[in-house]
């Protein structure tokens, strides 16, 4: 899906937990997160805490979409 | 003497449970466990399961290098001629886990391996590495499928050569067989042009190799102006899944409108996808689909416009047609609304 939308024209940047699945589907920026089930979560942490974690992954996601990138690259976080 | 082979599974084929259980750590068992016992049968007593290894999906995903250390310990203990891991079908992560560790086993303890998946599973990018039959997408296929992979090892563990992709049932790797052809060329290709013409099956003998990537677009210049859209494969939608998106092989996507929207909560999102323990998501979709963030930087001024629909389908198990072209036709949508920017989330 991440191709396609990249094929219309619009940059994207895939957020998701293995990151090796991403690189072989062909997502081009590519931000890893927490886990498979909760990738934006942490449910071990209490809500604020995992809120202030889940603003640093989508300011990680959104950075990954201001950079100019060549060739497919993980923005680690 | 009997061959020995250690066996690779993961919690689903070893009857530990689904997707709640895919993250239980790996653990060594004696002797052959679930679909072990359709190899062992097929070999005869020529060889034999004598161990198998038991890892959640989840848990080798998650924790790959743990899990990959364990792993390689117990194989080089247990001294196998082979290590065989899955089929897995068309289980993307058991996919994976079974390529990945019969890759590390191959190289750094040397012991020949052997797996089997469905050829879109993303393990089968692997497949120039580790030898790999092409099973089909569902585990219905064990039937067809635990044989090929059994008379294949067999050959292997006798030191047998092997014979073309097309002959042995392994994904074509890269690595040339010669054999004779039963008719001339130019037969086989009058054959193959008829076959074409008339609209019947053929098989062409020099598949071209497929790169799909798309280059990367340009960055987004100024994000204070930029409206970003989110779309996910990992099923959320509505509470109550108005449009029965299927929590696995979805058939559809669903479009829904998020204006005004300043948090997900159990009570208004879930998850449909059944492909991974939906607990976390249904008691707080933000976790999966960002809305509480990414409304929080609009307020802000960070970011210009959360767009008003975000796009959903489940990735369980959806064929690369069917995401390819659910995706195609939201893209388009996306465009019209002036959509400068994607965030894509997958579980």
């Amino acid at each position: 899906m991440v191709k396609e939308i990249e094929r219309a024209g619009i940059p994207v940047v895939h957020m998701c937990t293995v990151t090796p699945i991403s690189m072989t589907v062909g997502a081009n920026r590519i931000v890893p997160t927490i886990a498979i089930p909760h990738p934006l979560g942490n449910p071990a942490l209490s809500l604020e805490e995992e809120k202030a974690i889940r603003r640093k992954l989508v300011e990680r996601a959104l950075e990954a979409l201001t950079t100019e990138v060549d060739d497919q690259t993980i923005f680690e976080v | 003497m009997s061959y020995k082979v250690v066996h690779y599974i993961n919690q689903f084929f070893a009857n530990i449970g689904g997707e709640e259980m895919a993250h239980v750590a790996p653990e060594l068992r004696e002797g052959f466990v679930g679909p072990g016992m359709a190899l062992n049968t097929a070999w005869k007593g020529e060889a034999e399961i004598t161990a198998t290894i038991v890892c959640g999906d989840s848990y080798f995903a998650e924790h790959e290098a743990d899990a990959k250390e364990k792993v390689l310990a117990w194989v080089k203990e247990q001294k196998p001629d082979m290590f065989i891991a899955g089929p897995a079908f068309n289980a993307g992560r058991y996919g994976y886990a079974c390529a990945t560790i019969a890759n590390a086993v191959q190289e750094e303890l040397g012991i020949p391996v052997l797996t089997g998946m469905y050829e879109e599973n993303p393990g089968a990018d692997l497949k120039n590495k580790v030898l790999i039959v092409a099973t089909a997408n569902s585990a219905a296929g064990m039937r067809k499928a635990a044989p090929v992979m059994a008379k294949l090892a067999l050959k292997i563990m006798k030191g047998e050569k092997i014979g073309a992709s097309a002959e042995e049932g392994y994904m074509p790797n890269g690595i040339r067989r010669n054999f004779f052809e039963k008719e001339v060329g130019a037969k086989r290709a009058v054959d193959m042009l008829i076959a074409k013409l008339s609209d019947k099956p053929f098989t062409t003998e020099y598949p071209m190799p497929s790169f799909d990537r798309v280059a990367p677009n340009k960055a987004v210049k100024d994000l204070s102006k930029a409206t970003i859209a989110l779309c996910t494969s990992g099923g959320i939608v509505p509470k109550g899944n108005p449009d029965h998106i299927e929590s696995s092989s979805a058939s559809h996507y669903g479009e829904y409108s998020i204006a005004g929207v300043d948090d997900l909560t159990a009570e208004t999102y879930e998850t449909a996808h059944g492909g991974y323990d939906p607990v976390y998501a249904n008691a707080d979709a933000d976790r999966v689909l960002p809305v509480d963030i990414l409304r929080e930087m609009e307020r802000e001024g960070k970011i210009g416009k959360l767009h008003d629909f975000f796009y959903t389908t489940v990735g369980n198990g959806t064929s690369v047609a069917n995401a390819k072209k659910f995706a195609a036709e939201y893209a388009q949508k996306l465009l019209q609304a002036g959509v400068h920017a994607v965030i894509m989330t997958s579980t």
